[in-house]
């Protein structure tokens, strides 16, 4: 029997009844009295300078509530990661999805009419479509006050890199390019901003970042934070979209300013493709040096990145490439390089991995050639170089607990890769099978001073329980989590236990969902908080019970002295005596977790992380050789989470990622031409159906971390990041060609068995 | 813009209303009745979020306009629990974690619904098949599929092979 009475078990997610049956209210279904509706006029430049804006006939429309542009709002100012970015642009504009103007209207049919009457003058300037263009000298410059469009470097090194690969048997180096990604959230960018006559501001928003939100909110507005609020209604998905303000945001909030009534601004689907944020396109070089036996001996990565017309907190994602980079497998000598660089492209964001995507396909990629080339098995290179227990690696992480051997173990067996197989069916078809794991922060990540999230906990008069959390629920099961952890540490049923929706008011502070981090963060401090209600209670019917303390025990609810079920009260009872008394108190307990983890320093090193996840994953394929069609049969997967929290919750997580990680790997690419999205429609831009979707056969391994939630680790993100090498390994092991951009389409792989087949013959 | 009066029973209950020409059922169901659990999520018929039975067929709400289903009989996600009790397609996905952020959910359920209404004990195959007309970017699927199997166990009044003692 488990020592668990919640924990580990599988538990309906507490918010899934509201959302089976329609009941659960979403973003798009809050109706705040008064609403107005908003739409944006958006430039029509990928880089212009303004000359003129004419709003007259928008205003004059009946039905228009309030149009505005940069020239109403003296004290608005630029926001973003390097504050580069005003909400409405007044003097130039630098991406097609650039702000220029806003109405809120009665309705939205006539804001959009409005939208379409204003006139903007542009002088256009030379536009900047790539790095390399970018980057040349007397190239033109996207943000003039900045002098260049050069807008960081990342750069990392650890031991003697070029004596390392001087030493090394074998040195691979590849050109690797990573396209634009959408998240593709099902339900699309909507918000609600009421600016109320006591100049109180409240914003309903899918944000991932509430607190981080409300300050950047305020600031760049020019209104206190102390008259901010952000309420978060379910969010209908988030993968990172959710971790940054953008301009809309401010932008709604403006409109409500200038009509002085609520207005909601709604996204269709087209502008979700063309005006939210994208995963980095990023081109790479990877250098990977090791010896016969397949030791690794050296790394270097160099990343160019093309970060869209405004920075974002996207552009840290290099920091977690670079990190992958010197702490994916043992490699002793690391070097990295990257630069980002403005560019007229739609602006990238954070998006489920964070940078590790990227970095991991050009790993893995070396990974399965340097078993190909040193005649090792695809595992057993792996298995040579991975992390153990107690490793410390270059850049300072401390892996306290690692399962990726055993990860590597349960892949190499479950997927049959070394087997004797069917390699053909005789006809077009080619079969193959290829792997590739990956490594994840797993216990928060501290990029912000505080990586600490906060809880309170209240167990009522009846026994019921209620938790306010500072983490935020995207459809991950926060809720599931945290309910169980709750429920395990107090001893009390499941069903007892209710998460508390509530605003930034109330809401304990939170960085923000993001780094995979919420179960073991927000999971400590929800059951740091459960932990001092139960002290509390105990002390109580220890006294009641005529008991030591010590002697006490919770479950079911009931408070029991241990060995004696005859000594019993239940839960309520013993809060009700704590309550209804002279001088009596309640039961209302808060806690706030910051892990053991540290920022990094200038050279990029420090443990970010008080725990790290690891994960293997093997994809079997078929390549129609005819069409290039490739067809994923099967995904193995195996993911070191601690311990399993909720074996289905934890399953849905790495069974999404995959679906994630396989339109990366075949189908997902936002076309940009000249800036502009060209495909900004579900036919177009593919993510994976139902029947795309192979079976799926999951296995955890439970290192029991010491820091974690009952030694839980993060895994929200983990799941997607293998999955495109794993499959390009697949294909290169049915056809024998290797495919360095994705996503792998047909075209591509008819080219590359042209070209070898030329190269055979 | 004319107005258009028309008559349609939705979840049961009888309906007369009169619509704009150019507006959809979907839009309706939600801004009009309030049944705010038909979720819009591309508006283009793509992705399936808007999914409700017209006549007991799956159809996507956004592409089809209020005045063509005037005489029909229409099923959302909130007619789908009968006397308190869910459905068990609403069952199965709670029971399964076939629910995340749970936006494709009502459709999906929609379209799991009318599937085992045509196919009362469809192979993973058919499963697969009768809902590629409803994305899901969270839950891979897999999960929906066991769902959606689960309910189809139920329905037959056989024992879930998983609930079997």
């Amino acid at each position: 029997m488990s020592e668990f009475a919640v924990i580990g078990k599988n538990l309906p997610k507490p918010d899934a009844f509201g959302k089976a049956t329609g009941a659960a209210l979403y973003i798009h279904d809050v109706e705040v009295k008064g609403m107005l509706h908003a739409r944006i006029k958006r430039s029509e430049r990928p880089h212009a300078r303004i000359v003129s804006i004419d709003t007259s006939k928008a205003r004059e429309l009946p039905g228009v509530k309030a149009v505005i542009t940069a020239a109403d709002f003296s004290t608005v100012t630029p926001f973003g990661f390097h504050k580069d970015h005003p909400p409405l642009k007044g003097d130039k504009v630098r991406s097609y999805a650039d702000e220029i103007a806003a109405v809120a209207a009665i309705s939205e049919d006539i804001a959009q009419a409005a939208c379409d009457l204003i006139v903007v003058e542009y002088e256009d300037l030379e536009p900047v479509f790539t790095v390399a263009d970018a980057m040349k000298e007397g190239a033109p410059i996207i943000h003039e006050s900045k002098g260049t469009n050069h807008v960081e470097d990342y750069d990392f090194n650890h031991g003697d890199v070029d004596a390392a690969f001087a030493e090394a048997d074998i040195v691979l180096e590849d050109e690797f390019e990573l396209t634009f990604v959408n998240h593709c959230c099902l339900g699309p960018t909507c918000m609600i901003a009421e600016y109320d006559l006591n100049e109180n501001l409240t914003l309903w928003s899918p944000t991932q970042i509430p607190f981080l939100l409300q300050r950047d909110l305020a600031e760049c507005l020019g209104i206190p934070a102390t008259k901010t609020k952000i309420i978060q209604p379910l969010i209908g998905g988030a993968f990172g979209k959710g971790l940054d303000m953008y301009a809309f945001e401010p932008v709604c909030c403006m409109l409500s300013m200038k009509a002085g009534r609520p207005v909601r601004l709604l996204f269709n689907r087209e502008e979700e493709f063309r005006y939210t944020p994208t995963r980095q396109p990023v081109k790479g070089r990877l250098k990977t040096g090791a010896k016969s036996d397949g030791t690794l001996l050296a790394r270097e990565m160099r990343v160019l990145l093309d970060i869209g017309a405004y920075v974002s907190w996207g552009v840290l994602t290099p920091v977690v490439g670079m990190h992958t980079n010197s702490s994916l497998y043992r490699v002793p000598n690391v070097r990295y390089h990257g630069e980002a660089y403005y560019s007229n492209n739609p602006s990238s964001g954070a998006m489920r991995g964070y940078g590790n995507p990227q970095a991991t396909f050009m790993i893995e990629t070396h990974m399965d050639m340097l078993a190909e080339r040193l005649g090792i098995a695809p595992d057993e290179v792996r298995r040579r170089n991975a992390n153990r227990p107690g490793d410390e690696t270059p850049s300072g992480a401390k892996y306290t607990t690692c399962g990726l051997p055993e990860c590597i173990d349960i892949i190499a067996r479950e997927s049959g890769i070394n087997a004797e197989r069917e390699r053909t069916d005789g006809g077009p078809i080619a079969r193959g099978i290829g792997m590739a794991s990956t490594l994840n922060v797993a216990g928060g990540a501290r990029i912000y001073r505080s990586d600490g999230c906060g809880a309170i906990v209240k167990v009522d008069d009846f026994g019921k329980v209620g938790l306010v959390t500072g983490a935020t629920e995207i459809g991950q099961g926060t809720d599931l989590i945290l309910t169980q952890i709750v429920a395990e540490e107090l001893g009390v049923p499941f069903e007892d236990v209710r998460i508390v929706p509530a605003d930034t008011d109330i809401k304990p502070w939170d960085v923000g969902c993001h780094a995979s981090r919420t179960a073991f963060i927000a999971g400590n401090a929800a059951r740091m908080a459960a932990g001092q209600a139960r002290d509390k209670i105990v002390l109580h019917a220890a006294k009641m019970l005529e008991a030591r303390p010590e002697e006490i025990d919770i479950r079911e609810g009931n408070v029991f002295v241990s060995g004696q079920a005859d000594r019993s009260l239940p839960i309520g009872k013993v809060v009700r005596a704590i309550h209804f008394r002279g001088g009596g108190s309640i039961v209302t307990t808060e806690a706030f977790y910051d892990p053991p983890n540290e920022m990094t320093d200038a050279g990029h090193k420090g443990n970010i992380s008080a725990t790290y996840g690891f994960g293997t994953q093997a994809a079997a394929v078929e390549v129609d050789t005819e069409t290039g069609q490739v067809t994923v049969k099967k995904i193995w997967a195996a993911h070191d989470v601690g311990r399993v929290l909720s074996p289905i919750g934890a399953e849905g997580q790495v069974e999404g990622g995959i679906s994630m990680g396989m339109g990366y790997a075949l189908t997902e690419q936002l076309i940009v031409e000249e800036g502009e999205v060209k495909n900004p429609t579900f036919l177009d831009y593919r993510i994976a159906t139902s029947l795309d979707m192979p079976e799926i056969e999951t296995h955890f391994v439970e290192t029991i971390d010491p820091e974690g939630p009952f030694g839980a680790k993060g895994l929200g993100e983990m799941g997607s990041v293998p999955t495109a090498p794993a499959i390009a390994n697949a294909v290169f092991d049915a056809i024998g060609v290797r495919i360095h951009s994705l996503p792998i389409t047909p075209e591509k792989i008819l080219h590359a068995l042209k070209e070898k087949n030329r190269s055979e013959s | 813009m004319a107005q258009h009066a028309i008559h349609l029973t939705i979840n049961s209950e009888p309906h007369e209303l009169t619509v704009q020409p150019n507006r959809t059922l979907l839009d309706v169901l939600r801004e009009d009745l309030g049944l705010t659990g038909t979720n819009k999520s591309c508006g283009t018929g793509d992705c399936g979020a808007c999914t409700v039975l017209m006549d007991g067929l799956s159809v996507n709400s956004c592409l089809t306009l209020a005045v063509e289903a005037d005489g029909t009989d229409v099923v959302t996600v909130e007619g789908l629990a009968r006397e308190r009790q869910l459905h068990p397609v609403q069952e199965g996905f709670v029971k399964h974690n076939a629910i995340q952020c749970g936006f494709c959910s009502p459709g999906m359920i929609m379209a799991g619904a009318a599937l085992l209404e045509r196919n009362p004990s469809p192979t993973d195959e058919e499963i697969r098949r009768g809902l590629e007309g409803n994305l899901c970017r969270c839950t891979g699927y897999t999960k929906i599929v066991d769902a959606v199997r689960w309910a189809a166990e139920r329905m037959n009044d056989a024992t879930p092979v998983e609930d079997a003692p």
